[in-house]
């Protein structure tokens, strides 16, 4: 059945900003799907609000809007577009969500467009619980007991039937989003609360518990013949109770017998069928009684997921790709497998290696947040690693975490005694370090029944675990690091350093790495790289995609072409996510025809993991003694031109300098040049060289020198840890005693870990600044200013965090020409070879220079999209000895003219940061503050585009949450300095026909102003004499619109905690500035006007080159 | 089932507990070796060596009578996480002549299990290495083609005390016969014929057919398949004679899976001719597929390593439907695809065929269909275990076969009225 001569053009959803549940994992799918339709001679209409990914690059899709996903927008385009279908299996629970809202407002009907993938139906039977529930008895398989309910009582009334503990789940929800579950009837209520709010249907499951079973999943494709595979077995070492997207987990299951797995599959593919997802993918997930092996079905995903996207990285078989070809009317013998080339797709993958995924976390934003790991995904990220065993993937997985702490370690004494049964009893509750715990309380002495006993971790598992540290012990007590000690080490997954650390070698950690790997060296004892194949080296594989294994033959092919290899970001993390993977993915777009590109990464949510990518793959953790057998094995195929790795963010320039030393040629930028921009006092000459102001700043490695520079620098001050992204543990302090309590928890921090105190950075802090971001490309010789952006919010709040505009739209000419001239000094005086990014602060007609980082920044695809030229691209190039003047003449930049010369009719983008605080909760079930500071703690972003500033505004508002509204009432609350400033919008607002609630302060100020409010009650007043509501209380019954809360400088104070946490719960618009406010006053007045127009990129495009 | 026969060559000294020594030694025929640990017994195994790609399933493998005479290598690293238990075996006793591992399991876990897969391979006498690159070997094989082999382990590695050279390992391996020519029948099928009764829904009542099962090295899966479907089933040793097999009045004849040279096969060739002859409907699977292509004048050949594993596409070229098949086959039959042909045996006594299901790696004959006698088989295994039951429909063919009384299978029991029972075991 060849492909369906039908659909000519086909709509894509994506599935907007990166949030916690919903990730890149989306956007590596979506431009598969892109890429096979285009392929497909198909005309390509796409929607996606996130700026920041592949699949929203205009040469993967014919019309691309970056707009914000909502039934308007959608219907908008499918009128002006007209396409034949729509594909929203591959856009998360967004897309699929959205496509269900457009069905229901007969948008499908009257344009009469097709949903391809699955249809309505086939999505309510997946995702409606009872549905679901019925599908899996008519297929033979059990569901857990459960009753759907639709009100609190309801639910404490089924607990009678059900007991405690009962899982609760929201209907409609993505990432387990409101989920919980619930140990007794006050956190049923809570819980239920949430969850009634967060669905969509106001509906919850609860049911019987299973906590403690075994959790595995499967990967299933069908094609419209009803040719089912079941691409991938998950198993989940953490039992169930534990997210799938927060447990470590393992491909292909490990501890099934045949007749298990096929009993599995059997459910599976007639879940499948009678679901009826008619070509595509789709996941189930089930649980597995340890004692009986009872099967429960807990849930099916009708749809590309998380799941699937690791499952292609896992076995090689791209199932978004698949789907998309699927759709379109092919069935799977006729789509040929890319990994072999002469097999067909309608097969299944046998590995012969073994695949772990780890989470990663980022509880240490999120301070107060519960870190119990519940059916509430709360991971932000993810690294995956191959090996060709159980041991040597996890300690790979591990290391590939890039975080202190989450590796195993054997370092002071086990612990044992009381101290052990501590331990036994902490390793009961799921947390992020329960697998390093675990691995101690093993090594303390517990035996495999105690800790089984506690976390019901599989004894397999638990077993491995054993075996690592059996492994350690023989390193830690062998007589001298012989070759077949290094070799069982390496084969058991042991790093280099954690060798270093056993045999207590060195005296830094990289120092005992060094020599740990000469020694290894010098014994051969080197690591080959095999070939994930998807089958298990029973036919040949085309496809160069290889990870590392310590075993005897390696498949590294020879090559002539001289290779560059680039270093990718590793896992996700906030601060540092798929804006650095979308600049190594076009490093490798940009390099792909003069030389071999190979890409480094363990990230399996990404495109640039996709073997498609670059020309040769190595899945393999960003870590020195990782990157550095990569280079040796690629230096033994053939000629390597260089290493990029200012691209990938943090992580792999922290790897600059020692692979510099080690001989690596680094391109672009050099280590000596990252570090005279890192450092400070390197940075301070630069800057005094070019005359360029900074704040005032000192450096203090003990507490008393910190309290002398704050004095000097006066307060308020901004402190923070050298060397770091994502402005982690930076804060503005007030006074003395709060700068001593920050370097005082430093410095306990440091007494834990062991190590030494970085400094610690104290600049002066500058209220009330505008802040500027800047990306630029400087080649030696020119520069070319890439973007400059204004933040809507002030200074002091992290540019990931907050919302900027480009072109800036208060800057004058000659403000942007200072800005021009600043940034190139730097760069020349930095010695960039590539990218720079800058962020400046603009106070009182002086241009103070905050940082610069000498690398791809976070906002390089955002301002590249903005401005129609892909600044990574034209990096990469200079990176290899392109000149900006060659790239002007090659047309990868334009002719003449940069992003700081952009025309006054140039569209005006909006950059809106998207947070995660409705997924944190403190242990009393309390949403966490949300008040922004100089820490980052969004996971991803929006991109508003038109033509003026409100309307772009009103458009990131639109994208990254429900929107800004046009009526009803809006709560005021500002810190005194604010006062003044708030008048003037509040006034418009007024004439716009909102209510204005104030608290008494604020109300007077109003009144004197002439604008008239009603006073409520402050949280910390309580309810009033006649049952009068609080603030809190009217914000959680939904009678608020809006919040304007400025925070007072001296930290969040308990009311605003309360109504700041009580918006977020209630999803509605927050402003916490006065800036913000302004924006947000001009972007009602747009809304109240006209809906939104749609525009592609494509036609922007078209505006700009007319003469 | 009672067969016991000593496996060839093999010489264990290891008992349970007694360790001889750690070392091992896999030699090649062409003289490629690698080092590991001993796994299982200690000694001496030399025969074919072949891979297996299933990721779960070893217990099944290792007691797959086919697997007779062949050193067998897991692509799987892990193997033994689920230990062993008494409903897995597909027959009585481990076959494999030798077992190739990477990483065996320390522990076991699963509700199932009832003891260690390392002690069964002692407790039965299988030499077995593990710690090797078993990538690397599956890669030589695949380019080098299927070979002789030898694991040597324990005192086996020492000749007088001292090491023994690689040439004498080498020569020891030449020394095994090969595969080819092979027949290796009569070594696995059982020496007493046995009856099972219909299973599941249709336990104590009258069978609705009566099938005659010849034992060329059967899994008990198969037998049960049929069973559940409400067949009684003879199962008869392959020396049978059609006198034998008439003497139990069947409704249909059944040949199944087994070890060696399908070419050799002249007696159960033969056998299979005097069903044909008398209109008996006939079910053939792996090597009873062989057999039918041999009957109806097709030649066999041996493939360059085989097809083991249980994620294999196959092709119903009558439905254009894909099913995931476990196969076990080192030979296959030459017929043409895509076209109706002539039996070529016997003047055309046999009418035409086609061939009706067709291996989508690699385009190899794996189900063959007579067109006007009752008689199809398939060179793979509808029975799974280890396997996906995506090819469970054709034991139904088989019984609407004998029920219709139709000419031939053509049309009947397409696979999309697959009707898979709910509960495998």
């Amino acid at each position: 059945m060849p492909r369906r001569t039908d659909i000519n053009s086909v709509l894509v959803i994506g599935s907007g900003p990166i949030v916690i549940g919903q990730a890149c994992e989306f956007d590596y799918s979506g431009t598969q799907a892109c890429r096979v339709l285009k392929e497909e001679g198909i005309r390509v209409i796409l929607l996606n609000s996130n700026p920041a990914t592949i699949m929203t690059d205009p040469e993967f899709a014919d019309a691309t809007y970056i707009e914000p996903i909502t039934t308007d927008v959608l219907t908008s385009i499918i009128a002006k577009e007209r396409p034949d279908a729509v594909l929203a299996t591959l856009g998360g629970q967004t897309a699929l969500n959205a496509a269900i809202a457009l069905d229901e407002a007969g948008v499908l009907a009257k344009y009469n467009v097709e949903l391809i993938g699955a249809n309505i139906a086939a999505i309510q039977k997946g995702e409606d619980r009872l549905k679901f529930k019925d599908v899996v008895t008519k297929c033979g398989g059990e569901s857990a007991r459960s009753v759907i309910i639709h009100a609190i009582d309801e639910a404490v009334a089924a607990a009678e039937d059900l007991g405690y503990p009962m899982v609760v789940r929201p209907s409609f929800t993505m990432g387990g989003l409101g989920s919980g579950i619930a140990y007794d009837e006050v956190q049923l209520r809570r819980i239920v609360g949430q969850g009634l709010h967060y669905s969509p249907t106001t509906e919850v499951l609860l049911e019987e518990s299973i906590l403690g079973w075994k959790e595995y999943e499967l990967e299933l494709m069908r094609d419209k013949a009803d040719n089912v595979v079941v691409i991938c077995s998950i198993e989940n070492v953490d039992p169930v109770g534990v997210h799938t997207g927060d447990s470590v987990t393992v491909a292909p299951a490990l501890t099934l017998t045949d007749r298990e797995y096929q009993n599995l599959r059997d459910i599976g593919i007639a879940i499948i069928r009678e679901v009826g997802v008619d070509t595509g993918g789709c996941n189930i997930q089930y649980a597995v009684h340890p004692e009986t092996g009872r099967v429960v079905v807990i849930e099916m995903n009708p749809r590309v997921s998380r799941s699937s996207a690791l499952a292609s990285k896992a076995t090689g078989f791209p199932i978004a790709k698949i789907a998309a070809k699927l759709a379109v009317g092919y069935t799977l013998d006729e789509i040929p497998n890319d990994i072999t080339g002469s097999t067909p797709a309608s097969f299944e993958p046998s590995l012969d290696y073994v695949v772990v995924k780890v989470p990663r976390f980022a509880f240490e934003k999120f301070p107060a947040a519960d870190d119990t790991l519940t059916t509430t995904m709360k991971s932000v990220g993810e690294a995956m690693s191959m090996g060709r065993n159980f041991t040597e993937a996890l300690g790979k997985a591990l290391r590939s975490l890039d975080k202190s702490g989450a590796t195993f370690h054997w370092d002071g004494e086990a612990p044992s005694g009381a101290a052990l049964e501590a331990l036994l009893v902490t390793i009961a509750r799921p947390t992020e370090s329960r697998l390093v715990q675990t691995q101690q309380a093993l090594r303390g002495g517990a035996s495999i029944e105690q800790v089984f006993d506690a976390t019901k971790i599989d004894p397999w598992y638990l077993d491995q675990i054993q075996l690592i540290n059996e492994v350690a012990a023989e390193v830690a007590a062998a007589d001298a690091l012989t070759k077949d000690v290094l070799t069982r080490a390496k084969r058991h997954g042991l790093s280099d350093a954690q060798i270093a650390s056993l045999r207590g070698i060195g005296g830094t950690r990289a120092a005992g790495e060094s020599t740990v790997r000469e020694v290894r060296r010098a014994l051969g004892v080197r690591p080959v790289f095999k070939t994930v194949d998807t089958c298990a080296a029973e036919f040949k594989a085309e496809t160069p995609y290889y990870y590392s294994t310590y075993d005897l033959e390696t498949e590294v092919r020879p090559r002539e072409r001289e290779a560059v290899l680039i270093l990718g970001s590793g896992p996700n993390r906030i601060g540092q996510g798929i804006e650095f993977d979308y600049s190594c993915v076009h490093a490798a777009l940009a390099l792909k025809g003069d030389y071999e590109t190979v890409m480094i990464n363990c990230n399996p949510e990404t495109v640039s993991t996709d073997y498609d990518t670059a020309d040769r793959l190595y899945f393999e953790p960003l870590t020195f003694e990782d990157v550095l057998e990569v280079y040796e094995a690629e230096l033994a195929a053939g000629p390597v031109k260089g290493i990029i790795v200012q691209l990938g963010g943090q992580t792999p320039l922290s790897l600059a300098q020692r692979l510099a030393d080690a001989g690596l040629p680094i391109l672009g930028t050099s280590p000596e040049a990252i570090d005279a921009a890192e450092d400070r006092a390197a940075f301070g000459r630069v800057l005094a060289e070019a005359g360029l102001p900074a704040p005032a700043f000192g450096t203090a490695t003990t507490l008393v020198a910190a309290v002398e520079i704050a004095a000097g620098i006066g307060y308020p001050v901004l402190v923070r840890p050298s060397y770091v992204l994502g402005g982690r543990g930076m804060e503005i302090v007030y006074s003395e005693e709060q700068l001593t309590g920050y370097v005082e928890r430093a410095l306990g921090e440091v007494a834990r870990s062991g190590g030494h105190l970085a400094p610690i950075l104290i600049d002066r802090f500058l209220d009330d600044a505008m802040e500027i971001d800047v990306d630029a490309l400087y080649d030696g010789e020119e520069m070319f200013l890439g973007g400059v952006m204004e933040h809507i919010e002030e200074a002091g709040i992290h540019s990931g965090d907050s919302a900027c505009v480009l072109p800036p739209v208060s800057l004058s000419e000659a403000e942007i020409a200072r800005i021009r001239r600043s940034t190139e000094a730097i760069a020349k005086g930095v010695g960039v070879r590539g990218l720079l990014n800058v962020q400046y602060a603009l106070v009182s007609d002086v241009l103070y220079v905050l940082e610069a980082n000498p690398r791809a920044s976070r906002t390089v695809p955002f301002v590249s999209k903005a401005t129609g030229v892909s600044l990574a691209k034209a990096a990469a190039l200079v990176m290899v000895g392109h000149t900006i003047a060659d790239l002007r003449a090659s047309g990868v930049l334009p002719l003449t003219g940069d992003g700081g010369t952009l025309d006054l009719d140039a569209p005006i983008a909006v950059k809106e940061a998207v947070l995660p605080f409705k997924r944190f909760r403190t242990t009393e079930g309390v949403a966490v503050d949300t008040v922004l500071g100089p820490e980052m703690r969004s996971t991803g972003e929006v991109m508003g585009f038109d033509e003026d500033f409100p309307t772009a505004f009103a458009k990131s508002q639109a994208a990254a949450f429900g929107g800004l509204p046009t009526s009803g009432s809006v709560f005021i609350s500002v810190a005194d300095r604010d006062k003044r400033a708030i008048v003037f919008p509040v006034k418009r607002l007024t004439e716009l026909g909102f209510e204005i609630l104030a608290t008494a302060g604020t109300a007077n100020v109003l009144r004197r102003n002439g604008i008239p409010s009603t006073v409520v009650r402050k949280n910390s007043e309580g309810r009033g004499p006649g049952g009068e509501p609080t603030i809190v209380d009217l914000i959680t019954d939904g009678k608020v619109d809006m919040v304007v809360n400025t925070p007072s400088g001296q930290g969040a104070r308990a009311d605003g905690y309360e109504i700041r946490a009580a918006t977020t719960a209630a999803d509605k618009p927050i402003v916490t500035t006065v800036a913000q406010l302004a924006a947000a006053v001009q972007g009602i007045e747009v809304i109240r006007d006209r809906p939104f127009t749609v525009r592609s990129l494509q036609e922007y495009v078209k505006v700009e080159v007319r003469p | 089932m009672t067969t016991q026969l000593h496996a060839p060559q093999l010489h264990a000294t290891k008992t349970p507990g007694e360790v001889v020594s750690d070392a091992a030694l896999l030699v090649l025929e062409d003289g490629r070796t690698f080092s590991g640990r001993a796994y299982g017994a200690t000694g001496t195994t030399t025969a074919e060596i072949v891979f297996n790609t299933g990721m779960s399933g070893y217990q099944e493998t290792l007691t797959d009578p086919s697997y007779h005479r062949q050193i067998v290598v897991m692509t799987a690293p892990h193997i033994g996480n689920t230990g062993v238990n008494h409903d897995d075996p597909e027959s009585v006793k481990i076959w494999v002549a030798g077992f190739v591992v990477r990483d065996p399991a320390r522990r076991a876990s699963n509700w199932r299990s009832e003891g260690s897969l390392d002690d069964e391979l002692v407790g039965q006498g299988i030499v077995g290495i593990s710690e090797i690159d078993t990538r690397a070997l599956t890669r030589h094989l695949r380019e080098a083609g299927v070979m002789r082999a030898g694991i040597f382990s324990g005192e086996a590695l020492l000749a007088g005390g001292y090491p023994r050279p690689i040439d004498s390992f080498v020569a020891e391996v030449r020394a095994t016969p090969s595969m080819a020519g092979l027949n290796l029948v009569a070594e696995v099928s059982t020496k007493t014929a046995y009856v099972v009764e219909p299973l599941g829904a249709f336990a104590g009542k009258a069978p609705l057919k009566t099938v005659v099962a010849v034992d060329l090295g059967i899994k008990s899966m198969t037998p049960q398949r049929l069973a559940e479907r409400g067949m009684r089933v003879h199962v008869i040793p392959s020396a049978s004679t059609i006198e034998d097999i008439l003497a139990l009045s069947p409704d249909g004849v059944f040949f199944s899976n087994g070890p060696g040279d399908p070419s050799a096969a002249t007696h159960e060739v033969a056998l299979l001719r005097e069903v044909l002859d008398r209109g008996l409907p006939y079910f053939g699977i792996c090597f009873g597929n062989q057999i039918l292509g041999r009957a109806l004048g097709f030649g066999t050949y041996k493939l360059a390593y085989g097809h083991r594993g249980i994620n294999q596409p196959v092709m119903d070229l009558a439905t254009r439907k894909v099913e995931i098949t476990s196969q076990n086959h080192g030979f296959a039959v030459d017929a043409p695809i895509g076209e109706e042909a002539p039996a070529p045996y016997g003047e055309g006594r046999y009418g035409r065929v086609i061939v009706s299901h067709v291996g989508l790696n690699d385009n190899v004959v794996e189900g063959l269909e007579c067109l006007d006698i009752p008689a199809f088989s398939v060179q793979y295994h509808p029975e799974a275990a280890a396997g996906p039951h995506d090819a469970a429909y054709l034991f139904d063919r088989f019984l609407d076969l004998m029920t219709s009384g139709a000419p031939s299978a053509a049309g009947l029991s397409a696979a999309t009225a697959t009707t898979t029972p709910a509960k495998e075991n």
